[in-house]
């Protein structure tokens, strides 16, 4: 996974509330063994017609944003289906941070995994973000994590809270599947006691 | 002892690592497998060469892609992409050595049927599953929920989830039900309540009358859309009707092994004066049979309403209000009972089981349809088979339904049964998402009972009408 440190890149708002990950990544989509390659088709149906081509007013078709880095949506971001597609096409996109009031459960824990940082913010601090994407390429918004801080071309900056281990991981880019095995001992012992406990598990 | 809730109880029982700051490791005691979300995790494994640590606690089924129409064994009759997927689950549950259902199986079906029905699932386990309506086995008093790719592979390599716990929500649904009021309304009425969003955070406990009184089936339904509410998990006590349910299913425990279980699923309550941090309460005579008018499961109403206006709605939803109503082609003081419906979908992980089953048959005997057409897809291959033993399969053939294979079928409309442009259906699945059931396809959410009145009249119908 790449590691998340500090970026500074082009914000498209999205004030939709609800965005779900049917709408990120339609199913049609979800018929690939890979991890790769899903950034052609990231909000497929709303950024194209039936023939192909770009819906010239969906936002990440506008020349502005057609290199964002950073999405600014509405709240609940991310919700339905566990797909991890999702956060797999943002990232093949070029989105490594989304900002919102609220995150779906399931999309905001795949998105630590992938390298791409959820930011949750009040609905005043959204709202002065989503203008601030609005006004489009020169505007710019710089995330860093370390510092737990987001701030606008403008100077404002807010302060956002992320859980120190998931912060962690992004940071050093860990593979936490690692990071379990070496608790291989916890399990084991686990596993001796429930074996006991609950034998017909 | 401090009191502690029916999620606290599971939780404390699973904790195999806690760190300082609280991240826990879970451990998980049956982690299912379905063929979308799967081949990425495996080929992980590959890469890195790791084993699957658990095999006997993993159970792989293909659902999500494959056809529900006959001869779909041969992977010619399927799409290319799909039968990849197939065949890469295929391989995988050899390779790795997990319990596998393939399509040729009568036990094949929805992950969520197949888990419940083979007593996979049991009281008090932890389950997931690379899909978000894991939730489903809550029903038993099991903590289970859905996973992404990356946490598959987790679970795979070490067994265990990277966690922090939930908060506590309880949903307590007072009282008797009216005639005509099913599970499904109590689900989407309490996500109509809370929003999609109200659950974030939390583990729901179902509970109350309404709730105790539905049968395993019912409650299936009620925590199967948990994850609707944005919920991590549902999850609903135990009692006699879920240890009659569970005995004597192929993988429940047998014999002393049984009443050793007994023994402990029989603590597994909240106890009284557990701390809540959230508590809703609804009247089960308040809740009547409602529909989905909108695009997010939130949108319900009774079926005795008109459609709302956006301008009905607060902050963002206004918008989101009017997008709905545009990409349903609605209007705004419609009566939602004159709402035309070109197809019946009866199936899903929601309402696919038997009981679903019996109640849209009930409204169907003797009748015909008048919508283009009607669908009835089983959960499971054993379902499928009761039914037909029933002579439920009869009564939808005659009515005009189409009598299909087991799988997911047109709720997710990964396969070949979709919804074409603007076609309207009256769906017992559980997302109304823009495109969901198909390119631009209009999906109104109800129980079983209510799409087969839709059916038989060819619009949104109040099925108490039929009754």
């Amino acid at each position: 996974m790449d590691k998340f440190e500090t970026l500074t890149g082009v914000a498209a708002p999205m004030p939709l509330v609800n965005i779900d990950t049917d709408m990120i990544i339609p199913k049609q989509f979800l018929k690939t063994i890979k991890r790769s390659g899903l950034g052609v088709n990231l909000f497929d149906e709303m950024r194209f017609d039936r023939q192909g081509n770009e819906i010239a007013d969906f936002v990440l078709n506008k020349p502005a944003y057609r290199n964002a880095e950073i999405l600014v949506a509405g709240e609940n971001f991310g919700c339905g289906s566990s797909r991890e597609h999702a956060p797999w096409a943002l990232l093949d996109f070029g989105i490594r941070c989304v900002i919102s009031t609220s995150f779906a459960d399931i999309f905001y824990n795949n998105c630590f995994k992938n390298g791409i940082l959820p930011v949750v913010l009040d609905q005043a601090q959204v709202d002065v973000l989503m203008k601030e994407a609005e006004k489009g390429e020169n505007a710019r918004i710089t995330v860093d994590l370390e510092a737990q801080e987001i701030s606008t071309s403008e100077g404002e900056v807010f302060s956002f809270q992320v859980d120190a281990f998931k912060k962690k991981c992004l940071l050093e880019g860990l593979d936490d599947i690692g990071l379990t095995m070496e608790k291989g001992a916890s399990i084991d012992a686990f596993e001796a006691t429930a074996a006991q406990a609950r034998p017909w598990v | 002892m401090s009191p502690k809730t029916l999620y606290d109880k599971i939780w404390d029982a699973h904790v195999a690592h806690e760190a300082d700051d609280g991240t826990c490791l879970l451990y998980i005691d049956r982690h299912l497998v379905h063929e979308v979300t799967s081949p990425q995790a495996f080929e992980g494994l590959r890469m890195t060469g790791r084993k699957v640590r658990k095999p006997e606690l993993t159970i792989a089924v293909p659902d999500h892609n494959v056809p529900t129409t006959p001869g779909r064994e041969d992977p010619k009759n399927m799409t290319e992409d799909s039968a990849i997927q197939v065949a890469a689950l295929d391989k995988n549950a050899k390779d790795f050595g997990i319990h596998y259902y393939p399509v040729s199986d009568i036990r094949q079906g929805i992950v969520h049927i197949v888990g419940p029905e083979q007593g996979w699932t049991l009281p008090g386990m932890t389950v997931v599953c690379g899909d978000s309506h894991t939730a489903t086995h809550g029903a038993f008093g099991a903590l289970a929920h859905g996973i992404g790719t990356s946490e598959v592979e987790h679970v795979l390599a070490t067994q265990t989830l990277i966690q922090k716990k939930s908060k506590n929500m309880k949903v307590e649904i007072t009282g008797k039900l009216r005639p005509g009021v099913t599970a499904k309304d109590i689900t989407l009425s309490v996500i109509g309540k809370t929003g999609t969003a109200g659950g974030t955070g939390y583990v729901i406990e179902y509970c109350g009358e309404a709730i105790r009184d539905l049968s395993m089936e019912g409650r299936m339904t009620v925590c199967n859309m948990a994850i609707e509410g944005g919920a991590r998990a549902g999850l609903i006590a135990p009692d006699e009707k879920t240890f009659d349910y569970v005995k004597g299913r192929p993988h429940a425990p047998k014999g002393a092994q049984f009443e050793a279980a007994l023994a402990w699923w029989k603590t597994l309550y909240s106890d009284d004066d557990a701390h809540w941090d959230k508590v809703i309460t609804i009247k089960g005579e308040d809740i009547a049979p409602v529909v989905t008018w909108g695009t997010s499961p939130e949108d319900v109403l009774p079926i005795t309403a008109t459609v709302p206006a956006a301008a009905d709605f607060e902050g963002g939803k206004v918008g989101a209000a009017q997008r709905s109503l545009d990409y349903m082609g609605l209007t705004p003081g419609m009566p939602l009972s004159d709402i035309e419906i070109d197809t019946v979908f009866i199936g899903s992980c929601t309402n696919g089981r038997i009981e679903d089953l019996r109640a849209a048959a009930e409204v169907l005997k003797g009748k015909k349809v008048k919508v283009k057409r009607a669908m009835v897809v089983p959960g499971s291959g054993l379902v499928r088979a009761q039914a037909e033993e029933e002579g439920l399969a009869d009564i939808f053939k005659e009515a005009g339904f189409e009598w299909r294979l087991a799988g997911c079928s047109m709720c997710l409309a990964m396969n070949p049964d979709q919804l074409s442009e603007g076609e309207r259906c009256a769906s017992t699945s559980n997302r109304n998402f823009e495109g969901r059931q198909g390119y631009k396809g209009r999906t109104h959410l109800m129980s079983p009972a209510m799409a087969a009145a839709a059916a038989v009249t060819g619009k949104l119908t109040d099925v108490r009408e039929m009754m």
